[in-house]
């Protein structure tokens, strides 16, 4: 790897936006390839992931990642040629969602966030969604995960609801089912009838390789 | 007031103030914090708590007569805001019948109501920023506003001149509706406080008089949005804390103005972004830290007693928040772990809260029961212990949970 290719990695790492921008544009102009720079990015982000997991990162340097690689990826993107593929395979598909009732969107979006880094493919159907909603997304997505979010205590009967509509559909077999936010723990998990719960993100990341491995095998 | 009920009134204040200095009182206190489980205790829809107070007011009463605590929350000025929501056209939060369903608690909307570039403004003036920017953006009533004369600019004949501006229809509309929202609060207010005076009366202090919010919080929550906050924590450093400093010497003299008022010394402090994994340990004692622990030092010396709400857990926060003088706080926890709390702040700041949401929601009455024996067990030796929920007495609660919280402190939480 280049001093070059490190120094970008570094910038992003380090939180220095302005730099991690300014070296991929460099890079770019100097007849760098969009493709080597954008697994830099990667790597990068996989070094964030990591950083988050292992307590040393919180969620502003996760939210300052995605800034500097949304960035990075608008300079980028316009020189990558049609057929050009920036990435492999998703782990699997998350369906993700605010259950209905309730319209907090941070933690949903951080578990999207994370999930995204790690290779997942996540379809998120927003804040507010309606079982049926869920229903016909498994149905025209095939997820391998849905994943339900819920701040206020009114969302544990919502998720509950949720889980029985998918189940009353016939779908319950076809997908793993987690929930998590605020106020949800052991006790929340039993009432709803879910697979399992995360107490945050990495959690919620560690459950869909688990799964997603156990699927494989 | 009866004799008994005064008497009721004050061992109940006292028992409370023994938790606060850390003596240990008689039994346990029992103290609620609530928004809409009365109104579901009585049968109402959250909708009905926010347009009609005084039946709010009466579902208050019954639960407070029924439960009997050692201090209830006096949340009218909270709940019973629907009318006036509506005559502002406040655009903060979604409310029962305003984007959410009828039987949903209101919900805050995290937006970004002013952009990194209007740091400077607001550090430089930041009523004139409020004024015209701030204030049409976050409710529709005050959009006249954004030509407010500036008044600083033109003095003397321009004084005069300036007044010109209020002679717009869009001044003229915009008064027209803060008068109007002016009245509806004033209604509330004035079917709201006397219940304290009842509830007083009948032998029942309130839980807090007052309330505020960190700093950090009045940035995160009402300006930049928490996105926009996290981000500025990297872009902004040095116009943050500086916004942080002004904000908490804008709500300090307004904190303690409005507590004092008010019968009740304690000022409740809800705290959103400071808890764990929000945001790194140096982070929080660079931007979280310092203001709040000022803004709870001068309410101490304004002889007021912060009873702050640590949202979500917040286990790797305690030794550096036990920098605070002892026996002069309350903080209370949702989901940090009770006995760390005790071993870390058991000699310093008196601790409330914990028992789980999701225990009071779907829980069992047993199970409840349990975990209260397991919580005064842990925590209440030597004092320095009020029983409520986690997040205070969640709006879906189960009556029959939180009556067995209740009975259990009661029975189990006498001492001797």
């Amino acid at each position: 790897m280049s001093n070059e290719e490190r120094s970008l990695i570094d910038a992003i790492v380090g939180m220095r936006e302005v730099e991690a921008v300014e070296l991929a544009t460099a890079q770019l102009d100097a007849g760098g390839q969009p493709l080597d720079i954008l697994r830099k990015c990667k790597e990068a982000m996989d070094i964030v992931g990591r950083n988050f997991e292992e307590g040393e990162f919180f969620i502003p340097e996760l939210v300052m990642a995605g800034e500097i690689l949304s960035q990075i990826t608008a300079v980028v993107k316009p020189r990558i040629s049609g057929d050009a593929v920036i990435s492999g395979e998703p782990l699997g598909k998350v369906v993700l969602g605010t259950v209905h009732g309730d319209i907090h969107d941070i933690g949903k979006n951080i578990v999207g966030f994370m999930l995204d880094v790690n290779e997942f493919e996540v379809c998120d159907l927003g804040v507010d969604v309606p079982p049926d909603r869920f229903i016909e997304a498994i149905q025209s997505e095939s997820p391998d995960v849905v994943a339900l979010s819920g701040f206020l205590t009114l969302s544990f009967d919502s998720m509950k609801n949720t889980i029985d509509e998918i189940e009353k559909a016939g779908q319950r077999d076809a997908v793993k089912i987690m929930i998590g936010g605020g106020q949800v723990d052991e006790t929340i998990l039993r009432y709803t009838g879910a697979d399992s719960f995360g107490a945050n993100a990495m959690n919620a990341v560690t459950l869909c390789r688990q799964w997603t491995a156990e699927s494989n095998t | 007031m009866s004799d008994s009920a005064a008497k009721q009134f004050d061992e109940r204040s006292q028992r409370i103030q023994d938790a606060v200095e850390l003596r240990e009182p008689d039994q346990v206190p029992f103290s609620t914090i609530w928004h809409f489980w009365p109104a579901r205790y009585a049968e109402m829809t959250c909708q009905e708590a926010m347009y009609e107070h005084s039946r709010y007011n009466a579902a208050v009463r019954k639960a407070v007569l029924d439960l009997e605590p050692d201090a209830f929350s006096f949340m009218q000025p909270t709940v019973s805001m629907g009318p006036a929501f509506e005559k502002l056209d406040f655009r903060m939060l979604q409310w029962p019948g305003h984007g959410v369903g009828p039987d949903s608690t209101f919900q805050f909307l995290d937006r970004e109501y002013m952009a990194a570039e209007e740091y400077d403004e607001f550090l430089f003036d930041p009523t004139g920023f409020f004024l015209r920017k701030y204030l049409p953006r976050v409710a529709g009533a005050f959009e006249g506003f954004a030509n407010f004369p500036d008044f600083p600019a033109s003095p003397y004949f321009g004084l005069a001149h300036a007044t010109s501006g209020f002679a717009t229809p869009e001044m003229a509309q915009t008064f027209e509706q803060l008068a109007s929202a002016g009245r509806e609060v004033t209604g509330m207010l004035g079917s709201a406080i006397p219940l304290v005076k009842e509830m007083a009366d009948l032998g029942f202090p309130t839980t807090f008089g007052g309330f505020t919010m960190a700093p950090y919080d009045y940035i995160a929550d009402y300006m930049r949005g928490s996105r926009g906050a996290m981000l500025d924590m990297f872009r902004h450093e040095e116009k943050m804390l500086a916004a942080i400093d002004k904000a908490r010497r804008i709500i300090t003299p307004g904190t303690i103005g409005r507590a004092t008022m008010l019968p009740s010394r304690t000022v409740f402090i809800p705290l959103h972004w400071g808890l764990d994994g929000f945001m790194s340990g140096k982070q929080f004692e660079k931007f979280y830290w310092p203001g709040l622990r000022d803004l709870m030092l001068d309410l101490i010396e304004a002889d007021l007693t912060p009873l702050v709400l640590w949202e979500g857990v917040c286990d790797s926060r305690l030794e550096v928040i036990g920098d605070v003088p002892p026996g002069k706080i309350i903080y209370h926890f949702e989901r940090t772990d009770p006995l760390k709390a005790k071993a870390s702040l058991g000699d310093t700041v008196c601790l409330r809260g914990f028992v789980p949401a999701s225990l009071l929601t779907v829980g069992k009455p047993t199970e409840v029961a349990d975990y209260c024996k397991w919580l005064i067990d842990g925590c209440a030796q030597g004092g320095g212990l009020i029983v409520d929920g986690a997040i205070g007495i969640p709006d879906d609660a189960r009556i029959e949970n939180v009556f067995a919280m209740r009975d259990t402190v009661r029975s189990y939480g006498a001492s001797g």
